[in-house]
């Protein structure tokens, strides 16, 4: 290939080389106050600073664009799950629980008194299994086998999650522990997903303490964070929902 | 008067230069990330040669316990590191340059003799081009290993969504050791980068910012002189 030369006199070079320098110099040091200035930025109460959060949201627009629930988790024969899924988390579910006692309260989103649910409620309903690759925020994975029953199924049965008198589903589910203590807020088409599960099983084993017995979470569309443990409380609003890792600078979504 | 070797076309350099700091920041961000599950080694046996990464390289460059940041980080510069290498594409491919860019047939032998030249093991140079073919094939492989990090960041970014992404790139554990390999690949390409820079000279250097470089001064002809009159007065 032809070399491109030219013939410029010393003034030219003299004069292109001290603008290109200057040029360089000067987008340098802007570049570096940008980095100063995004890195400096005030953190809000969650953490993160204003716009880190908005490009967050624009990410999740984004997703929402792709999002389906045609879009199922890979599944895998019951031979592949682990036989001791991994431990990971323990916030909300330190102290001894009677699940005897145990309810699940659901609370009114019209301020009419909260609905109990013992688990015989809930495992009155058509049991579904899920094999699944379990993602951890933390970057690990593990496929394991949960029982239960579709979280859909349930708000369909008990006509939980839709408007007073409409069709409508409010946008999102928060849950939390009996103690409060760990919180997740979920948007309404991830819990409607067909894989979003109320477990009350590993590997057929009723759940032990620490995997969530009673009744816990299985939502494969989301990172570990969101399948919470030992639900006491279920609640439904069109605002986002406290969520205990969004407060430490997580994403809120965290959809996979 | 001079004559001067026209190298880099402007937007080339700003694309370059930009990518630099973004790539350095998808780099840290993205350590802070595997931080929190940190797992690869080189493994002989039960012989640990190396693992990803020690501790007291953790410490040195405060990467322990910024998940959270390091998440926020990358899912937002990862945009800018998009856009720039996107229109850069665009524009060798518009422009033209992606001639002086992509391998040929004798790009490898070329390469071949230039590792060796450089290696001090030959003393044979090819002759001397915009691009040599050793910097050809590095060149574009940089652009297919930055398509490569886009993808198989998708596949652990969303592997639900992208679930067809991520079975194609070996599954989720896989593709996350993929995105892992590739960046590993661009600390390399760095080092060796800089030491060609180094080797090449300030004037190859200066060209990456002012796009131009002076090869040899030209005799200008002097302008002649006007014959003294003969007349006598």
């Amino acid at each position: 290939m032809e070399k491109k030369t030219e013939q410029w006199s010393d003034k030219k070079i003299q004069r292109r080389t001290f603008f290109s320098f200057a040029g360089f110099l000067l987008a340098s040091v802007g570049g570096w106050f940008s980095w100063k200035w995004f890195s400096g930025l005030p953190p809000t109460n969650n953490r993160l600073p204003e716009l880190t959060r908005d490009v967050l949201s624009f990410n999740e627009r984004i997703k929402d664009k792709f999002f389906s629930h045609k879009h199922l988790a890979k599944t895998y024969p019951k031979a592949r799950a682990a036989r001791k899924p991994r431990l990971n988390g323990f916030i909300g579910i330190k102290d001894d629980i009677d699940t005897e006692k145990w309810r699940l309260e659901v609370v009114s989103p019209t301020g009419k008194p909260s609905i109990y649910f013992q688990l015989k409620d809930i495992q009155a309903l058509p049991k579904e299994e899920i094999i699944f690759d379990f993602k951890c925020i933390e970057g690990w994975d593990q496929i394991v086998h949960y029982s239960g029953i579709k979280f859909s199924d349930f708000l369909n049965k008990y006509k939980l999650g839709k408007k007073e008198g409409t069709n409508e589903w409010y946008k999102y589910v928060g849950l939390e522990t009996p103690d409060a203590k760990y919180y997740v807020g979920l948007d309404i088409e991830s819990v409607l997903h067909p894989q979003t599960l109320l477990c009350f099983e590993v590997n057929n084993q009723p759940l032990p303490k620490l995997h969530g017995a009673p009744l816990r979470l299985i939502i494969p569309v989301k990172y570990g964070v969101k399948n919470l443990k030992r639900i006491g409380k279920m609640y439904f609003s069109d605002t986002p929902p406290r969520d205990y890792w969004h407060e430490y600078g997580y994403d809120y979504d965290v959809t996979l | 008067m001079k004559e001067i070797e026209k190298k880099h076309p402007l937007a080339i350099r700003w694309f370059h230069w930009i990518n630099f700091p973004i790539l350095l920041i998808m780099i840290w961000s993205g350590m802070l990330i595997y931080w929190a599950n940190s797992v690869y080694k080189i493994q002989l046996g039960d012989w640990v040669l190396f693992k990803f990464f020690p501790p007291g390289f953790y410490k040195a460059l405060k990467v322990p316990y910024r998940l959270a940041e390091g998440m926020a980080t990358h899912f937002v510069f990862m945009w800018i590191f998009f856009l720039n290498g996107f229109l850069y594409v665009l524009y060798t491919l518009i422009s033209g340059e992606w001639r002086y860019l992509i391998p040929n047939k004798h790009s490898f032998k070329e390469a071949w003799q230039v590792l060796l030249h450089d290696l001090y093991i030959s003393k044979y140079h090819p002759p001397v081009k915009k691009y040599n073919g050793a910097q050809q094939i590095a060149y574009t492989a940089i652009i297919i290993m930055g398509f490569g990090s886009i993808i198989t960041g998708i596949a652990i970014y969303k592997p639900v969504q992208a679930y067809w992404l991520t079975w194609l790139l070996g599954g989720y554990g896989f593709a996350r050791f993929l995105h892992f390999i590739l960046t590993i690949g661009y600390v390399l390409f760095f080092l060796v980068h800089i030491i060609q820079v180094i080797r090449a000279g300030w004037k190859n250097f200066q060209s990456m910012i002012t796009g131009f470089e002076v090869k040899k001064t030209v005799e200008t002809p002097k302008p002649e002189k006007e014959p003294t009159p003969v007349i006598e007065p």
